[in-house]
């Protein structure tokens, strides 16, 4: 599903960010690539969105070779892709439906469609009953959950989370892990970029450690292969 | 882009505009006073040039032949001048209606005096064409042609009359390209200041957009429908102010000063805006067009 080989991000003003990262994501698996601070871990989510271009290397995500992604290719590429972010980054003029639906608008979804998924996502990160409700008016777990639902909602192959419980409590940040693991049981790819290490022991599954940019370790935890 | 998708970006534009409502009246504001001088310079011109044309039709150039040219060779003359272009009209003036005019306007109290000539026209020799141009800029290039026609004794042209009308046309010209220019520039800026100002409020949403996988046109549309919107309001409102303006002007200074709506005929209200509004609509919505996707270009990097 995903695949870096050898993979180097040096940034315009001379950064290293990651030095020949080599790792195999499988279809279905859920994993946690952790690491202190400027470690490198949210360079590898920008350069699995091709947010950014690597260095040197080469990714594969979906059977894609990004390289050979074109710029006008790429809208399409991020459709099977679900983003969730520290700071959530909903909407804050529009409430929890239509921060929803704002993503299946935007990959020009049918209204019908529109209709029927955005309950069906919002039932499923528990905030059916806050449909109507904005932003502000809600917890950071919620919000982290309508972010979720967002990300969810056009049916993406992969959930990339980069830092999601960062902005949490532990209570929040145990439930966010909690629905993560669940959308991962129906079938979806998660990988989770975090620095939460309690966490990331008890849920038992991969984790891959970058430390400087370099992969220091990758422990399969109770994951199934 | 699909139907739905166009009118969902219709909506963005409009939710855009109510946004940055202060920029966004500001913009249309401006768009409103450059339409509104546009259609003023514009009907100003359409005006002058009507009158410049009337003033046109009365400047002739005068054709005298040499003495004893035969008719056939007169009319000979006549059918060359005719087949040019510029030529609008020919009229053949036989001796004996130059001496009825000559006599006209200068025996007009003493018809007896003429009398003394009434068996040897003066003006034997007088007949000639007057030619009427359809371009009075064009008349030096037909003196210059008839002057070498075989038996043209004599070619007679009202230069300054035909420069004087050409410049006066030539300057008014100038004035309004030079003014709308300036109006078109000011427009392009205050639109796409309106729009950057819209994209820096929108920036997250447009991060989001992209990596959810929007496509460029669809982060593009909204703001494009923003500036063509700001632009279609900026020149229908001057529009009807204009063609309001104008029939009341046309009237005020036809009921208020009698002697000037006998010099000057102002062309009709209807004319002038038959013209006008496909004009302004498709100039107000092109500044609008073109000041956002200029700033596209240059602050949305999709």
């Amino acid at each position: 599903m995903i695949r870096l080989e050898h993979v180097s991000k040096t940034y315009e003003a001379g950064v290293v960010a990651i030095t020949d990262v080599s790792l195999h994501i499988r279809p279905g698996e859920f994993v946690f690539i952790v690491g202190a601070s400027g470690s490198g871990k949210s360079t590898i989510i920008k350069l699995l969105l091709k947010e950014l271009a690597p260095t040197h290397g080469k990714i594969v995500v979906d059977g894609k070779d990004l390289s050979r992604i074109s710029h006008k290719q790429i809208p399409m590429f991020r459709r099977n892709l679900g983003v969730v972010f520290q700071n959530f980054r909903l909407l804050p003029d529009r409430n929890v439906y239509d921060n929803v639906s704002f993503a299946m608008h935007v990959v020009e979804a049918s209204k019908r469609d529109i209709k029927k998924r955005v309950p069906l996502t919002l039932s499923l990160v528990g905030l059916a009953a806050k449909y109507r409700s904005l932003p502000k008016q809600l917890s950071g777990g919620e919000q982290q959950r309508v972010a979720i639902a967002r990300a969810l909602v056009n049916e993406p192959k992969i959930l990339l989370a980069d830092e999601p419980t960062g902005n949490l409590d532990n209570n929040n940040a145990w439930e966010i892990m909690k629905l993560l693991a669940d959308i991962n049981s129906r079938g979806t790819t998660v990988v989770v970029v975090t620095h939460n290490m309690e966490i990331v022991r008890a849920m038992g599954k991969r984790v891959i450690t970058i430390k400087k940019g370099v992969v220091v370790s990758d422990d399969d935890g109770d994951n199934e292969e | 882009m699909k139907l739905r998708t166009l009118f969902y970006n219709i909506g963005q534009g409009m939710k855009n505009i109510r946004t940055n409502k202060m920029f966004s009246i500001a913009s249309i504001a401006t768009m409103t006073a450059c339409i509104f001088l546009f259609g003023l310079f514009f009907s100003l011109g359409v005006n002058f040039s009507s009158m410049v044309k009337n003033a046109e039709e009365g400047v002739a150039v005068t054709v005298f032949f040499d003495e004893g040219l035969p008719q056939e060779q007169i009319d000979k003359i006549g059918e060359a001048i005719r087949g040019r272009q510029e030529v609008d009209n020919v009229k053949y003036v036989s001796p004996e209606e130059a001496w009825a005019t000559f006599r006209q306007e200068y025996f007009p109290n003493n018809p007896e005096l003429a009398e003394g000539f009434a068996d040897d026209n003066p003006l034997a020799n007088s007949a000639n064409f007057e030619v009427y141009l359809k371009d009075v800029s064009r008349q030096q290039i037909l003196v210059d042609f008839i002057k070498q026609q075989q038996g043209v004794r004599e070619v007679r042209q009202s230069e300054l009359t035909a420069k004087t009308l050409t410049d006066f046309n030539s300057l008014i010209a100038f004035i309004s390209i030079v003014v709308v220019l300036i109006l078109v520039l000011v427009s392009i800026f205050l639109i796409s200041n309106t729009i950057t100002v819209g994209i820096s409020v929108r920036k997250e949403e447009i991060a989001i957009m992209k990596l959810i996988g929007a496509r460029d046109n669809f982060v593009r549309s909204p703001f494009i429908v923003e500036g063509i919107l700001i632009g279609l309001i900026g020149s229908v409102i001057p529009l009807i102010l204009l063609f309001i303006l104008y029939k009341q002007i046309i009237e005020y200074v036809s009921n208020r000063f009698l002697a000037l709506s006998s010099m000057m005929t102002f062309v009709p209200a209807r004319q002038v805006f038959v013209l006008l509004i496909p004009v302004a609509l498709v100039l107000g919505i092109g500044i609008g067009y073109l000041g956002s996707r200029l700033t596209l270009k240059r602050h949305l990097n999709v």
